[in-house]
């Protein structure tokens, strides 16, 4: 964990994923106005009565972004619980248990993950009226956890060969006991990142459903952006409009892909973009850290003349 | 080919979970909201129209849900997907053969760019690792984490408008009508360039970073080492041995994120006012037009299914450990 | 007998500064024209990094950090190995020194043909012969390894395990190199087929007139089809014989302990016979000889310094060298 922290990409994201948690919890109370009152200033550019500008009705930009921030982080959180628990079970058992099961849960997620996401919530949300945040976490919770279960069981399957899992069965010790204590802990990075991404989709999904106009209760950004498009924010240059909702969206998901980079260089540190891939040879030279051509540090002088080789030489 | 018949066979699965799901989404729904809309038009609606309604919404309760469910893949079969009210009268599936080539070309042409260019670029920034290439990652990620109907909406405020090259809205010039002649489609063409980049700028990062990752996992295998000390060109080893092999994961990668990525392009189109089935989808939602969702539901799940079958396709031809044994 | 290749002082590190792991240290051996040298040490004593370290192939973090490795061509000035620019070094790689890679499972690039991997060798190398020469010459190395040309076409995964370790090994002569080095070539395979492929190897190598450099953690493999023997203890060769004199007479403890020891079949990792203990952590090497902690005949000046590979203070110590306090002048005995 330590060393975790120590990479600087996680650590940005974090502390920047924790600002957003921040104002998720007291944006409503320090927000300046009551998001949908109603003003007399329309469509006003950044002042400081309204620092973010105000909508066609007067309404305060700012207000909204504080407010939304609350449901924005709600929902992908509780989107991103369920969808884990669920990619756990289903991935887990699946290669763990192998077989029947294995095939069966195999299809299954396979089928969740090909049917596109985002349409399908749509008509979902769509056919029922008047979603909470709760349902909508839900529903997409329950869409988009196959990603997961796929990444998941087939870790499972490389870690059920590997000899600490082989011993533990031989010792005959629980299934419930060998998953909880010896393959979960070892899966830790796996579900961590994927509850990560999913975090970021369930965001994305949740503003996307608001932008659409399905969802409509209550604020978050893709309600912020809904009205902005439907009421001509570009026509009239009112970037204050759209601007800082989108950027939220954008900044929280950069902290949370910075969170996951963190965790994948982590998991294999090969990945890590490459550190110091420049050295010194005694002779002054600097060489590169390349697969294929392993750099040589000192040694003799170099040799006067390049030998003839046999394939110049032919 | 039995793994090609095994994918089938998992894909004409899909499909028929696809359309159970959207058999049985408004049927558990307490409150008809098909039935006050069919009220509303009441006089305006032919018989079998209704008739037909009533089959895909399971308005008559008096039948048992097989009877239901026998009667909806019949009339599934037949291509009716009932009567739009959006554009009313004319049937859903009529608007979706309007708007779905629109998509098609749109979709299709920019995800096969970005996923082509992505991979090239992944390939040198997995290759070279520290170079240039690098510096592109923290660029992509950024441009990764932006929804892409934001970054439309940007698009047109920064490079559109009445004086600009790029038209901020529609498929084509409104003074033209569809055709296949030199007015029509370089308009067609104007019209689909900004959609597309902002397409292909939100999901390009996802293809350079991944095959970058595959490049890096790919550089270690013993394989790479032997072309190395054959003393092959750099160029072959890179391509023909390191990328090659590193493509395998990025092509099936390409067939399952497809549904992710629709989702996403589909906003583009309604920023855009673009006439695909995302634009037509959102007219549908505002207007509560159950028939004509449900009805691009299903038609964008068969065109991902078709798409990842070639997707499969191309998997097949790739790798040679998929092919029949010899 | 003239050297072909002459390794003095080489060193490899695995990562920078403080925390490399020197793998390979200060090694000198030379190998002759003709002669099958073997190379023998438990896992993880640095035998592949040294193998590999030769011609530059080491991936990062591997560097190395001193030494020479000399070639001595046919007809030409010696030059360093080490030395050559990038073009120079990949056009000597494969004509001049092959290797069988340990892991001969995945040394085939699974999406090409088996024809496809022997040509292009030949085209990198041989830019001027024709398509049909190409596919000739691979045809023929593959019949002198045992397999059938009609496999020519095939893909890796349809080949058994010997049949591609036997492809790697007719890859390797494909250039008739002058150097051959094969890195357990035979831990994947069966004992039968182990036996049978090292005995045409032997025999190619008699008929194509190469040296080979043989690594094993299988001592008894080597004292059958070497030469010689070096063995290999914490990245240093601690003992380097002709192979009976190692077989008859070891002076190294550690080769003794090897040579009593029946390494499990499919090499993994087991307690040498009568010498307890694991093989040394690079990271945290023991002063003095590296094998103090688990040497059976340790005495006075074993933990203090470190015994330099030398000839013997034996009466038949010529043509024998060993690192050990037993068998050199000990500084506590001066
Ligand atoms: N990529 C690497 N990074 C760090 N250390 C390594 C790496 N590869 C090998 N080593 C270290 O070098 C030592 C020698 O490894 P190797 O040459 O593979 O031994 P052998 O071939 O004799 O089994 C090992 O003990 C291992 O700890
Ligand atoms: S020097 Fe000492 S410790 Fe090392 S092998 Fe010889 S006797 Fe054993
Ligand atoms: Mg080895």
């Amino acid at each position: 964990m330590k060393s975790f922290l120590r990479n600087g990409k996680a650590t940005a994201g974090l502390a920047i994923l924790g600002v957003y948690l921040l104002f998720a919890i007291i944006g409503p109370w320090i927000a300046p106005y009551d998001p949908s009152a109603r003003g007399n200033d329309l469509v006003k550019g950044p002042s400081a009565a309204h620092w973010l500008g105000t909508t066609h009705l007067g309404q305060d930009v700012l207000s909204q972004l504080l407010v939304g921030t609350r449901s924005v982080v709600y929902v992908g959180f509780l989107a991103a619980i369920i969808a884990t628990v669920l990619s756990v079970l289903v991935g887990v058992a699946a290669g763990y248990l192998g077989g029947k099961t294995d095939d069966t849960l195999s299809v299954f997620t396979n089928v969740v993950l090909v049917i596109p996401a985002v349409p399908l919530m749509i008509i979902i949300t769509s056919t029922l009226n008047d979603v909470s945040d709760t349902l909508i976490a839900v529903i997409i919770g329950l869409t988009c956890w196959s990603w997961n279960a796929r990444v998941l069981r087939a870790q499972t399957l490389s870690l059920r060969r590997r000899d600490f899992v082989e011993a533990a069965r031989a010792s005959g010790e629980r299934t419930w006991r060998i998953i909880g204590f010896e393959l979960l802990p070892n899966l830790t990075a796996v579900i961590a990142s994927g509850f990560v991404g999913t975090v970021i989709f369930a965001v994305l999904s949740e503003i996307t459903l608001a932008f659409i106009g399905v969802v409509n209760n209550g604020w978050n950004w893709g309600t912020i952006l809904f009205w902005a498009q439907g009421q001509q924010a570009l026509g009239q240059d009112a970037w204050w409009w759209f601007v800082p909702a989108g950027l939220a969206i954008a900044v929280l998901g950069m902290a949370l892909a910075l969170i996951n980079f963190g965790i994948d260089e982590f998991v294999s540190p090969r990945l890590r973009s490459a550190g110091k891939t420049k050295l010194r040879t005694a002779r002054g030279r600097t060489v590169r850290m390349r697969i294929g051509f392993t750099p040589v540090l000192g040694g003799a002088p170099p040799p006067a003349k390049e030998p003839a080789l046999a394939g110049e030489a032919k | 080919m039995k793994y090609f018949l095994q994918r089938m066979g998992f894909y004409l699965f899909t499909a028929w979970a696809a359309i159970t799901l959207n058999f049985f989404i408004p049927r558990l729904v307490p409150g008809d909201p098909v039935q006050s809309l069919i009220a509303k038009y009441q006089g305006q609606l032919s018989t079998k129209s209704i008739a037909s309604l009533y089959v895909l919404f399971g308005l008559d309760k008096h039948q048992s849900l097989w009877t239901q469910y026998v009667d909806y893949w019949k009339q599934i079969f037949h291509g009716d997907l009932g009567l739009s009210f959006t554009f009313f009268p004319a049937p859903v599936s009529q608007v979706i053969g309007q708007a779905l080539p629109w998509t098609v070309l749109l979709v299709g042409i920019t995800t096969i760019i970005s996923f082509t260019l992505g991979t090239g670029l992944g390939v040198l920034a997995g290759w070279r690792r520290g170079s240039w290439a690098d510096g592109l990652l923290p660029v992509t990620t950024f441009f990764s984490s932006v929804p892409y109907f934001w970054l439309g909406i940007l698009a047109i405020y920064l490079l559109a408008g009445p004086d600009s090259f790029f038209p901020s809205s529609g498929g084509f010039d409104s003074e033209l009508v569809p055709a296949w002649d030199q007015y029509f489609i370089p308009s067609a063409i104007q019209h689909s360039l900004l959609p597309a980049l902002t397409i292909l700028i939100s999901s390009v990062s996802g293809w350079i970073l991944s095959m970058r990752n595959m490049m890096v996992t790919v550089s270690s295998e013993d394989y790479i080492t032997v072309a190395h000390a054959k003393g092959l060109p750099e160029r072959r080893v890179a391509l023909s041995y390191a990328a090659r092999n590193a493509l395998l994961p990025s092509v099936s990668g390409f067939a399952l994120a497809l549904g992710f990525i629709v989702g996403g392009t589909l906003l583009v189109e309604i920023v855009f006012s673009y006439p695909g089935l995302g634009f037509t989808l959102l007219q549908a939602v505002g207007a509560k037009d159950y028939p004509l969702m449900q009805g691009i539901f299903l038609i964008i799940t068969i065109a991902v299914l078709v798409a990842n079958l070639l997707a499969d396709v191309a998997y097949l031809l790739l790798d040679p450990r998929t092919r029949k044994e010899g | 007998m003239e050297p072909v290749l002459d390794i003095r002082n080489l060193n490899v590190d695995y990562g920078l500064g403080d925390k490399a792991v020197h793998a390979v240290r200060d090694v000198s051996l030379t190998l002759h024209r003709g002669e099958v040298l073997g190379l023998a040490g438990e896992s993880g004593s640095g035998k592949s990094t040294l193998a590999y370290g030769l011609t530059r192939l080491l991936a990062p973090p591997g560097v190395i950090t001193g030494g020479e490795v000399i070639y001595h061509p046919p007809d030409d000035e010696p030059y360093d190995v080490l030395g050559l620019s990038d073009r120079a070094l990949r056009q000597f790689r494969w004509a001049e020194t092959a290797i069988v890679f340990q892991g001969a499972m995945n040394s085939l690039n699974p999406v090409h043909k088996v024809s496809t991997q022997l040509t292009d060798v030949l085209k990198a190398h041989e830019p001027r012969m024709s398509d049909h020469a190409r596919k000739a010459r691979a045809r023929e190395m593959l019949k002198l390894v045992g397999i059938s040309p009609d496999r020519m076409d095939a893909y890796p995964h349809q080949l058994s395990g010997g049949m591609r370790q036997r492809v790697m090994i007719g890859m390797a002569l494909i250039l008739r190199p002058r150097v051959v080095i094969m890195d357990e070539p035979t831990t994947a395979l069966d004992v039968v087929m182990q036996r049978q492929i090292l005995g045409q190897l032997i025999e190619l190598r008699e008929r194509l007139g190469f040296s080979v450099i043989f690594i094993t953690h299988d001592l008894s493999l080597l004292v059958e089809f070497s030469n010689r023997i070096a063995i290999m203890y914490g990245g240093r060769i601690v003992e380097e014989a002709p192979a009976a004199t190692i077989y008859r007479d070891a002076l190294h403890p550690y080769s003794k302990g090897l040579l009593s020891s029946f390494p499990a079949l499919r090499g993994a990792r087991r307690e040498l016979a009568g010498i307890p203990g694991s093989p040394p952590d690079l990271a945290g090497m023991p002063a003095g000889c590296s094998f103090h902690p688990r040497c059976p005949r340790a005495f006075e000046p074993c933990a203090g310094e470190i015994p330099v590979l030398g000839r013997p203070d034996t009466p038949d110590g010529a043509g024998r060298s060993v690192a050990c306090w037993l068998s050199h002048p000990h500084p506590g005995a001066r």
